[in-house]
């Protein structure tokens, strides 16, 4: 059981970015490594070597002076000398021919004395003392003739030089082990920790995709990539729940306020085609049928308006407009209707503030406003509606307040999402779609829509205010 | 007058021929792109009701190669696409007017007779006159009976542009559009009560009646008397 586990979580490990990538790493590491100890190896062979060859010549040059001051007995006398020496070089004297006729090595590779100078190559010997041991010696030797056509070989044994490598290899081998060791260690713990935090964030995008949109992503705190990743994630999923939620909350208000009126649709023309007999009767019905549908294409119209101003589709058509501009209109627009329900109407209209905007969309939206504004306060005594537009730093303010009943402050979220008609009878004629609309077309604004109490001159409260915030960017910007 | 609708729907072709018939307006069908452009180019016509998605031919891409060969006949465009970029992107492309579906007929009717009367005659009047209703478009005055009545400047524009268009409807809509250049849905009668201001300034002193309310469609002016 556990062997497969370990095996499949071993390779699980290896699907991992992080593993994958430090394994290209420790390769290169290696590679580079391997080539810097070859490099240090074989320069500093190179060194020894020419030390080897300094100090043979050396000798050398010392033995012909020491030929031509004491002839072959000197030189005889002083080779044994030197030969005795702990650590001694080779010495060799042989005949023309080739053959040892005195000297500390007892045989020697074949051809290394034919050629005069240096020999090119490390060459084979046994040296006396060393017989019955298979161990030969590799070694660098310089070749010479003697006046009296006697060859001399003096060399230098090449053990030193070879142990130094064989240590170098060795230390090169301990060193890439405990490399790879340690490497397979912290990428065993690296990758495993990196596993298990993707498992959990699998694990919760699993649950997500299963219909639980409270789900979100682990956070650990420690503000990593993966940290940043949840995030960003888990603000997407706030945006796509809240998304979401607002469809859910259409077709359940789909249910009432569209099916409603159809159904009153309906009714009214079943009752028509079974009760009336008149062809006024039927003219009345049939007029009241397309009164009933021209709400509904209201409330369908409303629909889609808020469903493309959300999709941003309105987006494209923004420009430089005259906010000031557009204030006056809706308010002389609306005025003589709130004359007519008997509101007063005051604004106070700040002068040239142009902003990024689109004209028919701000329209709309202090239009629901203002019809929000008549609609309620009407029947308010002394009713008036105070339409404002100020700049306030860097924003542009825009607000209609009314002294009608107003909305108690735990309602006001309420009041903002789609179909919900805070007067419950709905009485008034609407489609409870005014408030959104005017949410979204200040969502494309990148502005907030803002209710609050209207507060009278004693700093009574009383009625709504509602508050178009523009913001910097769109302000700025024109 | 007589236009060419072009539209693919053929229950809602055969109702608006038989409405526009009704109206007094004669009407060629077309059900699809191609042959909208063929009849609107052989043939001559005072306006042109264009479905927005046609097969073949988009009934933007046919006003555009109407206008490419210097053909002006009027066009309306009706679609299913109401938003305000909808609408932009449809006079761009050389329509005249922009209906969203669905729509009452009395607008449509009301907006053909408009643009097919526009087509006639340029717009060089410099007074127009009504009965004993008088308005000096450069003057800015107004006056009825030879007396002067004082009118707020979009109470001008207003009567300027039910004046034009005398003798004929025109809708709530087509006052916002016109008199005030904005194309969203008022919902409450805040139009109807700008006429009505505007009625009782010309109408106050007066026994004969000039504007009147079309039931169910919208408003017109018009000399009772002498028509």
């Amino acid at each position: 059981m556990a062997a497969p586990r370990m095996a499949s979580g071993v390779k699980a490990l290896f699907r991992t970015t992080a593993v994958r990538l430090s394994a290209l790493y420790l390769l290169l590491f290696a590679a580079c490594a391997a080539f810097l100890v070859f490099y240090v190896t074989s320069m500093s062979q190179g060194l020894l070597r020419d030390q080897i060859r300094e100090t043979v010549a050396q000798e050398a040059s010392e033995i012909e002076q020491v030929f031509t001051r004491g002839g072959m007995n000197g030189l005889l006398r002083a080779l044994e000398r030197r030969a005795r020496q702990p650590g001694a070089n080779l010495y060799i004297i042989a005949s023309p021919a080739g053959e040892i006729l005195a000297g500390n090595v007892l045989s020697l590779q074949p051809g290394v004395l034919d050629q005069e100078g240096w020999t090119t190559a490390p060459f084979r010997y046994e040296r006396y003392g060393d017989e019955g041991k298979s161990e030969r010696h590799a070694a660098l030797a310089e070749v010479f003739l003697l006046p009296n056509s006697l060859k001399i070989l003096v060399g230098r044994d090449l053990g030193d030089p070879e142990n130094f490598r064989g240590l170098v290899r060795q230390s090169l081998v301990v060193a890439l082990g405990i490399m790879g060791i340690g490497a397979l260690a912290i990428w065993y713990l690296i990758g495993r920790n990196a596993l298990r935090r993707m498992d959990r964030m699998s694990g919760a995008s699993q649950r997500i995709m299963d219909g639980d949109l409270t789900q979100r992503l682990p956070v650990g705190g420690s503000g990593d990539e993966f940290d940043r990743l949840s995030e960003s994630l888990n603000a997407m999923l706030g945006r796509i729940e809240k998304l979401n939620e607002g469809l859910r909350q259409v077709s359940d208000n789909i249910a009432h306020d569209l099916k409603t009126p159809l159904t009153r649709l309906r009714n009214k023309a079943e009752a028509a085609l079974a009760g009336k007999t008149e062809p006024a009767e039927f003219r009345e019905s049939l007029s009241e049928i397309i009164a009933e549908s021209d709400q509904l294409i209201r409330t369908f119209n409303a629909l889609l308006m808020i469903s493309r101003v959300e999709a941003g589709s309105a987006v494209a058509e923004m420009g430089p407009v005259d906010l000031t501009q557009i204030v006056a209109d809706c308010v002389e627009l609306y005025e003589p209707a709130a004359e007519d329900a008997g509101l007063s109407v005051k604004s106070e209209i700040a002068p040239d503030i142009q902003i990024i905007g689109n004209r028919e969309l701000i329209g709309q939206a202090l239009g629901n406003l203002l019809d929000n504004a008549i609609k309620y306060a009407e029947g308010a005594s002394e009713g008036r509606i105070v339409v404002r537009l100020a700049r306030e730093g860097e924003t542009a303010l825009l607000s209609v307040a009314d002294n009608g009943p107003g909305i108690p402050a735990e309602h006001r979220a309420d009041a903002l999402k789609r179909f919900v008609r805070l007067d419950k009878s709905r009485s008034k004629p609407g489609t409870g779609l005014g408030l959104s609309l005017v949410e979204a077309v200040m969502e494309v604004h990148h502005g907030t829509l803002k209710l609050s109490a209207t507060a009278d001159e004693k700093g009574m409260e009383h009625g709504l205010t509602a508050t178009m915030c523009f913001p910097a960017s769109a302000v700025g910007k024109a | 007058m007589k236009i060419l609708i072009v539209e693919d729907d053929l229950d809602a072709a055969a109702y608006l021929t038989k409405a526009f018939r009704e109206a007094g307006i004669v009407s060629d069908h077309a059900s699809d792109g191609d042959s909208g452009l063929f009849l609107a180019t052989e043939n001559t016509y005072d306006v042109l009701i264009v479905d927005r998605m046609l097969p073949r031919r988009d009934g933007l891409s046919l006003i555009s190669e109407l206008r490419a060969k210097a053909i002006h006949t009027p066009a309306l465009i009706l679609s299913a696409l109401g938003q305000v970029d909808d609408r932009v992107t449809g006079l761009r492309a050389g329509g005249d007017d922009y209906l969203p579906k669905p729509y009452a007929f009395s607008e449509l009717l009301a907006r053909v007779e408009v643009l097919g009367r526009r087509k006639g005659s340029p717009d060089q009047d410099m007074t127009y006159r009504v009965g004993d209703l008088e308005l000096d478009r450069l003057a800015h005055v107004v006056r009825r009976g030879g007396k002067e009545i004082l009118l707020q400047p979009r109470e001008f524009r207003l009567l300027e542009y039910l004046m034009k268009n005398a003798g004929q409807v025109v809708t709530r809509t087509m006052l916002l559009e016109n008199v005030w250049d904005y194309h969203f849905d008022p919902q409450t009668n805040v139009i109807d009560v700008h006429v009505s201001r505007l009625r009782s300034k010309i109408e106050k002193d007066f026994d004969q009646p000039l504007l009147r309310t079309v039931r169910g469609a919208g408003y017109m002016i018009k000399d009772e008397v002498s028509a």
